[in-house]
């Protein structure tokens, strides 16, 4: 026995295979084809939860998709452990475990109910009130600490897991000809006649069957087949004409240029999940053209106290009798202003659920539906509505009145543990509307439907406002042709329609009761009722988007699928304007929830982000280095000897290469070989200097602006022939430094004959600095002669070391005698480790990145980026003898002459030298005086601040207004510790006359 | 996520490219500072079609040029750099406004 409120026949469940399952610890059987929530209702089970904010007892209100109550946790094991999931869409396996949420101790006895009591106090703008909160004691607030977390702890959904997710998650990229969104009817002859048509054709469904309403239509038929038949037939028929059909499959946003994303659910329904399989797929769709058949989903009505266990979607409890085999209720009182509840009344009675009554709320209904209900002898009241009910767990009456003169007294109560509402269908248009096709309002219907598509897309069937079987397949066939590009569609032979069915009503129904001791819900899962919308009316608020932000109205994880209209036509009614008028709330992706790891992918851990490693990395690491990240570069960062820490190893590092000579991994250099008869026009035109002039075998530091003369980018350029240059750009700058180089290239000097290529992987570099560099060098070297007159400072010569080719280049960036050895990647292991040896044996020392920048900062060169901000200026550097004015153009050029550039008062880099042994931050704010009032508008900053262990000091690079002008004077650095005072003094700490570079 | 017609490649995904600001910003050193100025800083953000640089940076690295309708997003036309404005039809009229997030619109 699967539950004792299973029908003994119909339905597509299959009784034969019974699944055992346990919701809150409790066992239950239900069958395969079961969702939890016919499983679970099988079982007589109704209460599911609580609500968010006031924990009232809620069962299912729907059946698919648009479900805002029952949510429930889904726990495999810890780390899969997934909250918030619909009961509605969660298939049943054997042995799933589920809990309810938001409810404590249990959710039958929830001590947050209190909060129901406490309504006055959490109503429309609740959060804003109150977590903008009191204060009561300056500093300190007791609300903050005491009552806040409580009350955040009371609203909630479920609590996801602590640990990593465990599951991978696929991607595809896909093309077709047409992809149709819905497997339902509308959905299913659209693919078909696609299908047939030759096109590549994809159909992707939310559910585990497609089908759709077909699947709860026993008694209809089409071409002859029963209506399950005949899908079985078609999905047959797809799949033998190679359509990719796309079962647990929500498509959840559609984007620019007809590209729509699906969330394929795999694995989630599988009792054992195979060793390795992906959980679920994200497809990314690039469609020809889409066809949207996402039919409709039904409306509640608003009346007080519409949320009790046992009220429910009439075309839900259709759905649990017809498609799951289950009987929702033993008594049910139907309140409906559409036609289609008679048709789930009159099933209901078919199936021995006893129809206490059905309500009209309109005056003269009519039509085949009524006159059936009253052959069949159901009671029916016309002109009725129900103004609450009755019941705490579960409904026990409904109060039913008549719609005109509704006297808070003026009721009786019918008991029933069953209540359909009807409020009639909202077209799904929220992909639709994501297209960026316009809605436009039909006053007739009250409804919003698609108007002109902004993308090659139709929609078809219920999400366009249609009703009906007939009309869903013919519309669906057309629109399918339509899209493969073959003409007409065809029409299908139907028995069972309701074509003619209609009705709704949008807002809230009347009630003569007393509105501060009722609720009517309107968003049953954000807890907003019809009062709160109307008070945020009342309290001023007249946009729509704001009286959903200050209610929180439709913001919920089911974006308000069963109660946007109404909640619009009550704030329409409130505001006195016309639903037209106020229009229409956004709406965004993903129609449903779509998890994290779908999104993520395979972009997660190690593949989140490339590692860039040098070639030396390896035997960096074997060296002790310890490794910083530099954009995605691993650099080494210092080489600790044993015991040292960062300060202790940079120091060693420093003296050991100034007194003999270090080593130093500087691979991550961009490099990029400028090549052609133009090379050396091109150059002049991207950089400040001059290179026209620049004999081959030499070297010159160049200097790279933006075009509105700021500093972008600098890097010594070697030249090698003619035509040809080596240039080297920062580590984070070369993609952004080629890129620029392009652009000028291809689009303001086209006629330029200049060939770039970036050489930075290609390339590695190993810099050797100290007076002992060419000692070190020399015997590994042939080719090249390395004698300070044959090749002296800042220039470059070809050859080989090690036996392998090099560009050597003879620079420095420590202010010593220096070598940078360019050698193929693939040797760069080899050639460093035979540097290393002759290093090692001479006393010196393989050094980091943090050595590199102190040594740096002691001889006053500065890091683009560090010293400059991107409003920084070659003069304002001390660097205006790199520009080259008398050059007809560069870029950057015209901008050093803006009014702003030349004005005086723009900070300037200087040094600041420190008493004491503080090293500044860097950062930190320069002021004149020491204590300087709030308020004071600073005059610099610091750039850079390190120990310089070469003149055993702190020192700091900084940016100061008429910093030149100011040396010699005491600015202050204020700190909270108090204002250290600095001398300003020139950037150049060691060596200013440059000697030993020449070495 | 945008098809850009590539006048190198032909269609490709918006992933393969990188946006490159305006199209036709002329540069000339040599005018005043208030032109330079505009030159540098002063853009239009036109609703409607508005002339676009995209780099293919993931496939064959051509700058190029594309107008775009800024309401619909849609691409009339791409061309290379260097080549003028085609001219194209003007996206239809913006007709009755869908009102889609427009609730603020709305008059007091
Ligand atoms: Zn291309």
């Amino acid at each position: 026995m699967t539950g004792e409120h299973r029908l003994a026949r119909g339905g597509r469940v299959d009784r034969a295979r019974p699944l055992r399952f346990t919701f809150d610890g409790h066992a239950y059987e239900g069958c395969q084809g079961d969702t939890l929530a016919s499983a679970l209702l099988a079982n007589g089970v109704h209460l599911v939860g609580r609500s968010f904010k006031y924990h009232r007892p809620r069962g299912f209100l729907a059946a698919g998709a648009e479900e805002p109550n029952a949510l429930c946790t889904v726990a495999r094991d810890r780390a899969r452990t997934e909250p918030n999931l619909r009961m509605t869409q969660v298939e049943l396996y054997e042995g799933l475990v589920a809990s309810s949420q938001n409810s404590w101790p249990a959710r039958g006895f929830d001590l947050g109910a209190v909060n129901d009591l406490l309504s006055p106090l959490l109503g429309a703008g609740f959060y804003y009130k109150t977590f903008m909160g009191p204060r009561f004691v300056k500093g300190t607030t007791l609300w903050a600490k005491l009552f806040e977390p409580v009350i955040r702890r009371a609203a909630g959904l479920g609590v996801p897991p602590k640990e990593a997710d465990p599951d991978h998650y696929a991607n595809r990229f896909a093309h077709c000809d047409v992809l149709v969104v819905g497997g339902g009817a509308a959905g299913l002859a659209a693919a078909l006649a696609a299908a047939r048509a030759g096109a590549r054709t994809i159909l992707c469904d939310e559910g585990a069957e497609m089908g759709g309403a077909l699947l709860c239509e026993p008694d209809a038929t089409v071409d002859g087949m029963p209506a399950a038949a005949w899908v079985a037939a078609t999905l047959a028929e797809l799949a033998r004409r190679g359509a990719t059909l796309l079962p647990r499959t929500q498509g959840f946003g559609y984007y620019n240029h007809n590209f729509v994303a699906l969330a394929q659910r795999l694995t989630d329904h599988l009792p054992h999940v195979p060793a390795g399989a992906p959980r679920e797929r994200l497809w990314q769709v690039r469609a020809k053209r889409v066809v949207l058949a996402t039919g409709a989903a039904e409306r509640p009505l608003v009346f007080p106290d519409n949320d009790r266990p046992g009220v429910m979607l009439a075309d839900a409890a259709r759905a649990y009798l017809q498609r799951y085999g289950v009987k929702p209720g033993t008594q049910a009182l139907v309140v409906t202003a559409h036609d289609a509840a008679y048709r789930t009344a009159l099933a209901l009675a078919r199936a021995g659920v006893k129809i206490a009554r059905i309500v009209d709320t309109r005056p003269r209904p009519a039509g085949p539906g009524l006159e059936a209900a009253r052959a069949a002898g159901l009671p029916v009241t016309v002109g009725g509505t129900v103004v609450g009910t009755t019941g705490s767990l579960r409904v026990s009456g409904a109060m039913v009145a008549q719609a005109s003169g509704t006297g808070a007294t003026d009721f009786e109560t019918v008991p029933c543990d069953l209540l359909l509402m009807s409020g009639g269908f909202t077209p799904a248009v929220h992909l639709f509307s994501q297209s960026r096709g316009k809605l436009r309002f039909d006053a007739e219907t009250q409804r919003y439907l698609p108007g002109d598509p902004a993308q090659a897309q139709a929609s078809v069937g219920a999400c366009a406002g249609s009703w009906g079987l007939a009309a869903a397949l013919d519309e669906g066939s057309a629109a399918g042709a339509a899209a493969a590009g073959s003409g007409a569609g065809r029409s299908h032979a139907v028995t069972g329609d309701h074509a003619g069915e209609g009705g709704g009503i949008l807002g809230a129904l009347p009630h003569g009761r007393d509105p501060a001791r009722v609720k009517a819900f309107v968003d049953f899962q954000n807890d907003v009722t019809a009062k709160d919308i109307k008070l945020a009316v009342r309290e001023g608020f007249r946009s729509i988007e704001h009286v959903k932000r200050y209610t929180t109205t439709g913001m919920a994880t089911d974006q308000g699928k069963t109660s946007n209209m109404n909640s619009l036509a009550i704030a329409a009614g409130a505001l006195g304007r016309t639903l037209p008028e106020v229009g229409l709330t956004t709406f965004r992706q993903p129609y449903t929830p779509v998890t994290f790891g779908t999104f993520a992918g395979a972009a997660r851990d190690d593949l989140f982000d490339p590692v860039r490693r040098t070639p030396i990395h390896d035997l960096a690491a074997a060296q002790g280095a310890r490794f910083e990240d530099v954009g995605q570069w691993k650099r080494a960062w210092y080489f600790p000897e044993a015991g040292e820490d960062l300060h202790a190893a940079v120091a060693r590092e420093v003296r050991a290469t100034r007194a003999v000579a270090g080593i130093f991994d500087a691979s991550t250099l961009g490099k990029i070989e400028v090549v052609g008869p133009d090379a050396a026009e091109f150059l002049n035109r991207l950089y400040t200097n001059a290179w026209t002039k620049l004999a081959p075998g030499r070297c010159r530091y160049g200097l790279m602006l933006d075009e509105p003369g700021f500093v972008m980018d600098d890097g010594v350029v070697g030249r090698l022939g003619p035509d040809r240059f080596h240039v080297t750009t920062t580590t984070g700058g070369a993609p952004r430094v080629l890129n620029h180089m392009e652009d000028y290239l291809q689009t303001e000097f086209p006629e330029l004959k200049v060939w770039l290529t970036s050489v930075t992987e290609q390339w590695a570099v190993i810099a050797v600095q100290g007076p002992r560099a060419r000692d070190i060098v020399a015997p590994l070297v042939e080719g090249i002669d390395l004698s300070a007159q044959a090749f002296p400072h800042m220039a470059i010569r070809e050859g080989r070391i090690c036996g392998v080719p090099t560009r050597l280049f003879r620079v420095s960036f420590t202010g010593e005698l220096g070598f940078e050895v360019n050698v193929p990647a693939d040797y760069a292991a080899a050639v460093w480790q035979a540097l290393w040896e002759r290093t090692a044996a001479l006393g010196g020392t393989a050094y980091g990145t943090e050595a590199m920048h102190v040594m740096r900062a002691e001889k006053g060169y500065v890091i683009v980026g560090q010293e400059t901000d991107g409003t920084t200026t070659p003069d304002d550097l001390g660097l205006g003898g790199m520009v080259a004015m008398s050059k007809p153009d560069f870029v950057g050029k015209r901008s050093l002459a803006r009014p702003d550039l030349v004005a005086p008062g723009r900070k300037q880099l200087v040094g600041l030298a420190i008493e004491g042994r503080t090293v500044l931050e860097e950062g930190a704010q320069i002021t004149p005086t020491a204590d300087p009032p709030v308020g004071t508008h600073a005059i610099g900053h610091v750039t850079s601040a390190y120990w310089s262990p070469t003149a055993g000091t702190p020192i700091a690079l900084a940016l100061v207004e008429n910093g030149r002008a100011r040396t010699g004077e005491t600015v202050f650095v204020p700190m909270p510790g108090g204002a250290i005072a600095a001398r300003v003094v020139g950037p150049v700490f060691h060596d200013p006359e440059g000697k030993r570079l020449n070495g | 996520m945008l098809l850009i017609p590539c006048p190198f490649c032909g269609p490709r995904p918006e992933l393969e490219f990188r946006n490159a600001g305006h199209a036709h910003v002329t540069r000339n050193p040599a005018v005043d500072d208030p032109a330079w100025a505009e030159t540098l800083f002063f853009r239009d953000n036109p609703k409607g079609i508005m002339a676009e640089r995209w780099r293919h940076v993931s496939g064959c690295g051509r700058f190029f040029n594309v107008l775009r309708d800024t309401v619909s997003d849609a691409i009339l036309a791409s061309y290379k750099a260097g080549e003028p404005r085609p001219d194209v039809p003007l996206p239809g009229p913006e007709g009755e406004a869908p009102r889609i997030g427009a609730g603020d619109e709305v008059a007091p």
